[in-house]
């Protein structure tokens, strides 16, 4: 099983972290920009953030043998913050870097006035940039903000298929299949969506535009969800096919629009004695023979 | 144009000249558009070691370093009468650069005619520990403008990380008795906890005064 986990916040995970997934059969990722938890007060945190999924991840995730791509945006919960929103002037220039293949998490937190100014302008930069857009729909009020979601996608004038909405259960998932966007699931250990109702939709459904991830974060969450998926697919009686297409190409496929994957890349560095910017994930072990 | 492009971009096959060259021409009329189009290098023009054997681009510019010299060439020449401008967004580029960026930024330094205003630049990419940025920065314009201490230091950093001493510009002309001072203390150093010295400190440690002074 290769899997390819479209949703996954690496830099709230550990390397043991790392290290499962690889064995499980994970190759690629892509990390959405989101809140940290803690909330950011300027601009530079955003910087710092960014540089951090463009830098010290994809090192951090190569040592691993996983290919780590990311995702740019100011979030929805943050773009309420008048602190914060300036960071909108400096996107464009961190939407015009290898391995940023979509504009997100963009999409509603409350529901906001600003939130929604800030999405309707950061879809905007992603038809500037040629980039996909990854949008979060909403924990409360779901039904509802994924509705104004996608009239606001609508109203941008991107293509549908150019547009991944995500966090869908069964009470959201219809809509976004007759819009023509991609539709996400978040598999989740308690909330959100599990690998049994998943593979319902999936039956129900079809493989189309289906997208499964494990959006493992800061909080209580599961790196492995997305080979759950799969083997709940297979037991369900889906073929080793289905599970690639699902877990594997359907992601490669929307992220691909971006032109940007870096899954033949040989400019990333590998092996363990690698280092980025000195700081290697060793710990000051060296492998047998390196010692000088 | 052309000619800039032979010159800074030796190794790029045609096809990556002729997609330089549409860059070139499109930010010598709007320069404000290098933002955008610096980092994309690596996709739109081209991307590799010009040296095989050099892969991480040490020693050698990588083909999107050369690419991206040309394309600030171009800026400067655009902003020639707003030299501030230029300043400010060369620094803006390294700010926000990746690592890719950055060593495209402190490679084309010498090329640029800004004088001194560089140097914090290069500071920056001294105070890191990545390989590839200090290498860079060690290049021509460290070997021009950086003060004796500063470029003492940044050679020995080259020693102490492993970068390649053949990557420091002009190192036979700037070495200096201190220099191979410091350099015989840290192989001194090195041999108190028996570890091995890299085979490039030869280079400092045989400086003509180096010797000199020892015996005195």
């Amino acid at each position: 099983m290769r899997i390819y986990d479209p949703h996954i916040h690496m830099t709230s995970r550990t390397t043991d972290d790392y290290a499962r997934m690889y064995s499980a059969g994970v190759r690629a990722v892509t990390e959405p920009a989101f809140w940290l938890g803690q909330p950011r007060t300027n601009v530079g945190s955003f910087c710092d953030y960014f540089d951090s999924l463009l830098g010290w991840e994809r090192f951090r995730a190569a040592q691993y043998g996983i290919k780590h791509h990311c995702t740019i945006a100011l979030n929805p919960k943050e773009a309420n913050d008048p602190r914060c929103v300036e960071v909108l002037e400096l996107l464009p220039r961190y939407l015009a870097k290898d391995g940023v293949v979509a504009v997100g998490e963009v999409g509603f937190d409350s529901m906001t006035d600003d939130e929604e100014k800030v999405f309707a302008r950061q879809l905007e930069l992603a038809g500037e940039h040629d980039l996909p857009v990854l949008v979060h729909t909403p924990h409360r009020d779901k039904a509802a903000g994924t509705r104004r979601t996608l009239e606001l996608v609508a109203a941008s004038g991107l293509p549908p298929e150019r547009v991944l909405v995500d966090h869908l259960n069964e009470t959201t998932v219809a809509m976004v299949a007759d819009s023509g966007c991609w539709m996400g699931f978040s598999v989740y250990p308690d909330t959100k969506m599990d690998e049994h109702r998943m593979v319902r939709i999936l039956a129900d459904r079809g493989l189309e535009r289906m997208i499964v991830n494990s959006a493992a974060d800061w909080g209580h969450s599961d790196p492995l969800k997305t080979v759950a998926t799969g083997r709940a697919m297979l037991e369900h009686g889906f073929t080793a096919a289905d599970v690639d297409r699902v877990l594997w190409q359907n992601p490669v496929d929307f992220y691909g629009q971006s032109g940007r994957l870096l899954l033949d890349d040989d400019t990333t560095a590998t092996g363990p004695t690698a280092t980025f910017e000195g700081n290697s994930v060793l710990r000051g072990q060296r492998p047998s023979g390196q010692e000088d | 144009m052309n000619t800039m492009i032979d010159h800074a971009a030796p190794h790029l096959d045609d096809a990556a000249r002729a997609r330089l060259a549409e860059l070139v021409e499109e930010l010598s009329a709007q320069p404000g558009k290098i933002s955008g189009v610096f980092p994309a290098v690596g996709r739109t023009v081209a991307r590799g070691p010009s040296d095989p054997a050099d892969p991480d681009g040490l020693r050698t510019p990588r083909l999107e370093d050369e690419a991206r010299a040309v394309l600030l060439q171009a800026v400067a020449a655009a902003w020639r009468s707003e030299p501030d401008r230029f300043a400010t967004e060369l620094a803006a580029l390294y700010r926000f650069g990746d690592a890719d960026e950055k060593r495209g930024v402190l490679r084309a330094l010498p090329t640029l005619n800004i004088g001194t205003s560089g140097l914090p630049i290069v500071a920056d990419a001294l105070r890191t520990n990545d390989l590839r940025l200090i290498a860079a920065a060690m290049g021509p314009y460290a070997a021009e403008h950086l003060d004796g201490d500063s470029w003492r230091q940044g050679v020995l950093k080259c020693l102490f990380v492993g970068v390649p001493l053949e990557a420091v510009a002009d190192l036979h002309r700037r070495t200096d008795a201190e220099l191979a001072r410091m350099v015989a203390d840290y192989a001194a150093e090195r041999g108190a906890a028996g570890r091995s010295v890299p085979s490039d400190a030869w280079l400092v440690l045989n400086h003509g005064d180096a010797g000199a002074e020892k015996e005195n």
